[in-house]
């Protein structure tokens, strides 16, 4: 498998800057368009219980629910202990708690599409978010607090090869990551929750692993060659002989992935879905990211850098 | 190169197996209808709300009482931090300032006998006040209060001087104010021979006499415990006390947030991808790739049994989406360390060195980008089980001097992702890189086993 492998992958450095760039504009005027379905626990809303008799299907009161609000809602199957009665709940995520006039319609909408079922409501509750401000802060800590970490032990495990650099651009590509999942969700239009952090940290974890093994063999290589090749040499090379490792890794993951899409697809959990296509996108643009976003950034910041010394 | 012996291949080889098996069917005996889990298997995990479903309740305060909107927050957060203190890291905890209610979600099957949940409820709800009193009195003047603890802790200590006599007690660390007010009621006591009493809400835990004067602000609490009832008041101690008391409004159970097939259709596509990807490391790596199965199959199974409650000192623990999220990453590196190695080997076995030279070299380049890699990812699952576990455990102590400015704020489902990724990546280390290298060795010593195309090279390397 890819004998002889001597692709450029610094000359197309232009292409792949410009493409990243479209990619990113594309997915901010997404989301200011489409605006991101940030779930209940994060924004806040109202929890409507109802209780109902016979059966019932709830993904065709989902939708009933959702036409009659005008926007999406969470729904799940419940069983009242307190009444005795089975029960459903419509979550919806909002900034402020809905008025008694759209909760009656809401109601009544329920009632007549369902006639059988003697759907009557148990309470309403209005929510704050679970994860709220103050969660988002501490968040910004805990990922700077991450960062710097990460920027200080690459910057010393990799000094040789100019360690600072090294570090700032293996934590551009993750932001460059984490920023394409967020769009995944953007454009599929799945909701922010918990998932949405699962499937970010994921991403991060394998895209940060990927550049440290580019950048292992850049270091390595550079020890060897240091003085027979430059820097962009250096890097095509070692670029080269990472890459089957680089993409057998990527690919047996991808394929998990791929595989829980299929299953989910078979047996008709499709909510799994939501995070195992986020999952598949972050995978690829990680692989895109470690093996062409990081090491460009870096040879460009090198490069920049010698041209000033001789100067 | 150091040479490994033989049969070191087929001893790994079957612990890894023996361990998988066990790990997967867990060891119970049975005794008439009566069947005892000796060793947790994979039916004991608990899996979350959104895989297998839960219980709801809605908790408010008693008629007549209004309570703040900071109070509320902190009784929530309270329940957080006793949720996690029983290793439920899957939970929602909603608050409603305009009817003050609590609603709290966590994962429960209807068919657990081993949970009890109505008991978790009423746990949850205690308010959990601790006071230490003058006299045996339940109105006896207070000393100090829970608040007043800035940790405890069960311990297996002896109950007096001689050390004649072990059992289980709770000690705890004062505060300043805690160990002042401490200091002058023992002064106080000891004088007149007098009695402190310790209530845990409306009940007195243990009624010590007092000898001596205690300074240095630590105090023991000693009663009729065991090593469950001191670990579950030194958890509550920890987590706080609920501001106001607090009654259960309703209760019901809630099905699964993924749908009934979700966990059926995860346990299936695992099973299926990892044969996919055995199949895929075999027949791009031969031998090692083999090898690396086998060590994949011992992480795996090694992870599982950090969450099924396996080992004695690890209890058992929810598994959630973002919890599968940790493990598939910690697959991953698994993966990853296996493929980088078997990658060196064969470019070593390429570019014209032995078999063993190979291995050697091949163990030795990878293990630097491997321990890298790795050592970033359990930096980062350190500080997110920090941030977001109970404010209690070791993790949050280092991260206390920058996470101060912050209320506890407790997040389940982040934690577990850090909890399956730390224990993965650790499982790693130990198959994926350790019982791989020695196995692989052994393995090569074999007469049989030492064409260099079963390491991935030529075959027209191979006169």
């Amino acid at each position: 498998m890819l004998k002889n492998r001597n692709f450029d992958f610094i000359a197309n450095r232009k292409k792949f800057f410009i493409i990243t760039l479209v990619v990113v504009a594309v997915i901010i005027l997404a989301s200011i368009i489409l605006k991101p379905n940030v779930s209940i626990d994060f924004k806040g809303g109202t929890i409507i219980s109802y209780s109902y008799e016979n059966k019932l299907d709830l993904k065709n009161v989902k939708n009933t629910a959702k036409d009659s609000l005008g926007k999406s809602v969470q729904i799940s199957g419940k069983y009242d202990k307190t009444l005795g009665l089975d029960s459903f709940e419509i979550a919806l995520a909002s900034n402020e708690s809905i008025d008694a006039k759209t909760q009656d319609a809401l109601t009544e909408a329920l009632n007549e599409q369902y006639p059988d079922n003697n759907i009557s409501e148990v309470s309403t509750t209005t929510v704050n978010p679970t994860m709220g401000k103050q969660f988002f802060l501490k968040c910004l800590v805990a990922v700077l607090f991450t960062a710097v970490l990460m920027i200080l032990y690459i910057g010393i495990r990799f000094r040789k090869i100019g360690g600072w650099s090294a570090g700032l651009t293996s934590v551009v590509a993750l932001l460059h990551d984490s920023f394409m999942v967020f769009g995944a969700f953007v454009l599929f239009r799945m909701d922010i929750d918990d998932n949405f952090i699962a499937v970010i940290l994921t991403i991060l974890g394998y895209s940060i692993n990927d550049t440290i093994v580019v950048y292992d063999r850049i270091r390595e290589n550079k020890r060897l060659y240091a003085k027979k090749k430059d820097t962009v040499e250096i890097v095509n090379m070692s670029l080269n002989q990472s890459i089957t490792r680089t993409l057998m890794t990527s690919i047996t993951t991808i394929l998990t992935m791929l595989v829980v899409v299929v299953v989910a697809l078979i047996t008709g959990t499709t909510s799994i879905l939501s995070f195992a296509v986020p999952m598949i996108v972050g995978l690829t643009v990680g692989t895109y990211s470690s093996l062409l976003l990081a090491p460009n950034l870096w040879v460009l910041w090198q490069t920049r850098n010698k041209k000033k010394k001789k100067k | 190169m150091r040479r490994v012996s033989k049969p070191v291949f087929f001893i790994i080889a079957v612990l890894i197996l023996l361990f998988a098996v066990v790990s997967v069917t867990g060891v119970s005996t049975r005794y008439g209808d009566v069947k005892t889990v000796r060793i947790n298997g994979i039916k004991e995990i608990r899996w979350g709300i959104d895989i297998r479903g839960g219980v709801d309740v809605t908790f408010t305060v008693p008629e007549g009482v209004d309570a703040t909107d900071a109070q509320l927050e902190s009784a929530a957060e309270v329940m957080r931090q006793r949720l996690l203190n029983l290793n439920i890291t899957d939970y929602e905890v909603y608050t409603d300032n305009a009817s003050d209610r609590v609603i709290v979600r966590f994962p429960w099957q209807a068919d657990d006998t081993d949970f009890d949940a109505e008991a978790a409820i009423e746990e949850l709800g205690e308010t959990a006040v601790l006071t230490f009193r003058y006299g045996t009195a339940q109105d006896g003047d207070i000393i100090l209060q829970g608040s007043n603890v800035t940790e405890a802790k069960a311990i297996y200590a002896p109950t007096d001087n001689t050390g004649s006599t072990y059992a289980w007690q709770v000690s705890l660390e004062l505060d300043d104010e805690g160990a002042e007010a401490f200091a002058t009621a023992t002064a106080e006591l000891s004088a007149e021979n007098g009695q402190i009493s310790i209530w845990m809400d409306d009940t007195c835990i243990s009624a010590p006499s007092v000898s001596t004067t205690i300074t240095g602000g630590s105090a023991v609490i000693t009663g009729n415990f065991d090593s469950d009832s001191a670990t579950a008041l030194a958890n509550k101690i920890n987590a706080g006390a609920l501001p106001f008391e607090i009654v259960t409004e309703s209760y019901s159970t809630i099905n699964a947030t993924l749908g009934e097939g979700a966990r059926d259709a995860m346990i299936i596509s695992c099973i299926i991808a990892f044969v996919l990807i055995c199949i895929l490391m075999i027949a791009m790596y031969r031998l090692p790739g083999i090898i690396a199965c086998l060590c994949l199959l011992g992480q795996i199974c090694g992870t599982l049994a950090a969450l099924t409650g396996f080992f004695p000192f690890i209890s058992s623990f929810t598994l959630t989406i973002p919890g599968i999220a940790g493990i598939i990453l910690a697959i991953g590196f698994g993966v990853d360390a296996n493929v980088i190695t078997a990658e060196r080997i064969k470019e070593e076995i390429r570019s014209g060195k032995s078999i063993d030279g190979s291995i050697e070299l091949g163990y030795k380049r990878a293990f630097s980008a491997i321990i890298d890699g790795n050592l970033t990812v359990i930096i980062v699952a350190i500080i997110l089980m920090g941030t977001f576990g109970t404010s209690g455990s070791v993790f949050a102590k280092l991260l206390k001097p920058l996470m101060f400015m912050f209320p506890a704020s407790s997040e389940g489902s982040i934690y577990s992702f850090g909890y399956t990724l730390l224990v993965g990546v650790i499982c790693n280390f130990i198959f994926g890189v350790f019982a791989s290298k020695y196995m692989l060795k052994s393995i090569s010593g074999f007469k049989c086993f030492r064409k260099p195309t079963l390491y991935g090279g030529e075959k027209n390397a191979e006169k």
